[in-house]
């Protein structure tokens, strides 16, 4: 199980590097001088350039700077804003609990809905439940998001005024941010209709980030356990008499999850993809509305430090995922 | 996914030709068959998008300006699907918008599948060392979520239709290399591909010729697929304002350009997302399948 972990780590190392290469040049294979491309139409005079190249290191070997900004990132620094001039690094973990929060729903969202309807699906395998269900999940799949978060909005918020339509709560409550996820800090202010307020601003945004996950999920789910319930082992529960529920439902399910885990830490990337176009839509405060924001100002330190911690974010999980995957299903830690 | 075991051919019928055989697996998935239908119309609506289309994409008709479908009141037939802040037709615009869906998939496609392939095809014949070297650098695209990665990239080539499809065909490109890797990994192994180094076959032959073709399979499913989420991506791009820019009827930018009349005129918003939608269900039904018709062990007997 060591070895296992540790060439799992093994592997994690050289790709790190690479993507802090990938972000690290990010900036210089600007076409152009990157810093008149970072002044944009504005332009600057020279002495600001000279000044501006010594900070930024320009003027040095390639190399140095790399190594100069490797170190920094290990130390936790990613530079600062252009516009807030406030370090990365602070602002990436101010905005990241409005993300997780979020990203978490949707993947709760996701997989209460999914599992089930993948197990339903494969268990009336042909019939109506499935095909209606698979279809649907194939629309799913298929969802154009920032067009499903439209036409919720205009649904939910234009006609029924059911739901607002950007933010994460009401401005009318105000409480200190002590966890960051809104929903806890409502609850814990005690104020009366702060929750509600909170919960009302999540579902949408929720909905619309876990449609391609849950439609994923089902799908995996339902494929997982045909090839399952295909198995010896199914027979014999059957031939001993086990109920259905109890066959579908503990036999083959269990092994069934093997790969929908895999599926459920994959969907991460997925999701953070996603964020970029739920949180641009309802102006949820979150990474993906800081980076489209910010791609939108030039704010390239930003951009250059998300870009970055997202990357390693998909692959911690991943590796979570790989290392989790070890250990329910030992055939893959023998290899 | 079951039935593996009942796929035993029967060897006393002769083997039907290969595109007959996968018509004839292909033809069992009704919903394949609806998609292929679609996707077909999908193509002749790009191909004689001119003809179709009853006015210019970009003529503006100022005093006709977000009317609305002709079956709601104040709609006429003169603009089937209304117009949009602009005055333009949205029939138009969505039919000429069918054509930049298209290319941006064959674009994608072609640039992402012949530079995997060839990447794939390497890794796979290469070195351990060159072929480990080759899989961290996918490793290392595939840690960047697509979106983000194809947005950063636009943020650094300046917001195109055509530098979102470099874009999005560099994030794609991993997929297909980790395809053909996995194929040819698969291929090399087997009896035939001995007997041809036996014989003499050159590398590139064996590669080309000798295993490319047993490897296909997947990889046209993934063209398919590739082929779907390239238009999505494309939109959303295009949504955020990094993809095509407006007056293109790209159904992408069309969705942008309509977000702020989402409450006076749902017509703006519903019909470029319900095409998207439309076009992208039918490929994937069509992937699915193609996916199962050309599978071996998914073959029902």
């Amino acid at each position: 199980m060591l070895k296992y972990f540790g060439s799992r780590l093994l592997t994690f190392i050289p790709t790190f590097i690479g993507v802090t290469l990938i972000s690290f040049a990010f900036i210089r294979v600007l076409p152009g001088d990157p810093i008149i491309v970072m002044a944009g139409e504005r332009g600057l005079t020279d002495e600001r350039y000279q000044e501006l190249t010594e900070q930024f290191g320009f003027d040095r070997p390639i190399a140095v700077q790399f190594w100069d900004y490797l170190t920094g990132v290990l130390q936790g620094d990613l530079g600062n804003s252009f516009v807030t001039k406030r370090p990365v690094w602070d602002e990436f973990f101010a905005l990241f609990p409005a993300t997780l929060e979020l990203s978490l729903c949707a993947m709760i969202f996701a997989v209460v809905l999914g599992l089930p309807a993948g197990v339903i699906a494969a268990v009336n395998r042909g019939k109506f439940f499935d095909r209606t269900l698979m279809s649907t999940a194939l629309v799913g799949y298929s969802m154009p998001i920032f067009w499903w978060a439209l036409l919720l909005i205009i649904v939910f918020s234009g006609n029924l005024q059911w739901t607002p339509v950007s933010g994460r709560i009401d401005l009318t409550y105000y409480f200190p941010n002590a966890t960051g996820f809104m929903l806890i800090d409502s609850l814990a202010s005690g104020q009366k209709g702060a929750f509600l307020s909170a919960v009302r601003h999540l579902v949408l945004p929720t909905i619309v980030l876990g449609t391609i996950p849950l439609a994923v999920i089902a799908r995996q789910t339902r494929s997982a356990m045909l090839e399952v319930l295909g198995e010896d082992y199914i027979r014999t529960a059957r031939a001993k008499g086990l109920t259905p529920g109890r066959i579908n439902g503990i036999h083959a399910l269990r092994n069934a999850l093997i790969p929908v885990i895999t599926v459920i830490g994959l969907s991460v990337g997925t999701l953070l993809a996603g964020a970029i176009l739920t949180e641009t839509i309802f102006s949820w405060p979150g990474i993906g509305k800081w980076m489209v924001d910010s791609i939108f100002r030039r704010d390239y330190p930003v951009v250059q430090g998300g870009l970055l911690m997202i990357a390693v974010i998909v692959m911690l999980v991943n590796l979570t995922v790989d290392v989790l995957y070890g250990i329910i299903n030992p055939k893959i830690r023998k290899r | 996914m079951t039935d593996t075991l009942s796929a035993t051919p029967d060897a006393t019928v002769a083997r039907p030709s290969r595109l007959s055989e996968f018509w004839f697996y292909f033809r069992e998935n009704r919903g394949a068959v609806i998609g292929f239908y679609v996707f077909v119309a999908f193509v002749l609506v790009a191909a004689f998008a001119p003809l179709l289309a009853p006015y210019d994409p970009t003529q503006q008709f100022r005093e006709h300006a977000l009317q609305p479908p002709a079956w709601q009141d104040g709609g006429s037939w003169a603009f089937p699907l209304g117009t949009d802040p602009l005055g333009r037709d949205m029939l138009s615009r969505l039919i000429e918008g069918a054509r930049f869906s298209f290319f941006i998939g064959v674009v994608v496609v072609a640039i992402a599948a012949t530079g995997g392939i060839l990447i794939g095809l390497i890794a796979g014949f290469a070195p351990k060392w060159l072929d480990t070297v080759i899989m961290r650098v996918m490793d290392i695209i595939l840690a960047f979520p697509s979106l983000l990665l194809a947005l950063v990239l636009v943020a650094i080539l300046g917001p195109s239709l055509t530098n979102a499809l470099i874009a999005i065909a560099i994030v794609q490109q991993p997929h297909y290399v980790r395809l053909t890797r996995a194929s040819v990994m698969s291929e090399l192994q087997k009896d035939y591909v001995t007997s041809a180094r036996v014989a003499g076959a050159g590398f590139v032959r064996l590669m080309f010729i000798t295993v490319l073709p047993n490897c296909l399979a997947p990889i046209i499913v993934q063209g398919a697929l590739s082929f779907s989420s390239a238009i999505l991506d494309v939109a959303a791009l295009g949504f955020l304002g990094m993809g095509a820019q407006p007056p293109t009827p790209e159904w992408g930018t069309m969705l942008a350009e309509a977000r702020e009349f989402i409450l006076r005129a749902w017509w703006v918003v519903t019909f470029p997302g319900l095409t998207i939608l439309v076009t992208v269900l039918a490929i994937n039904l069509m992937g699915d399948g193609l996916r199962d018709a050309l599978d071996p062990k998914l073959k029902r007997s």
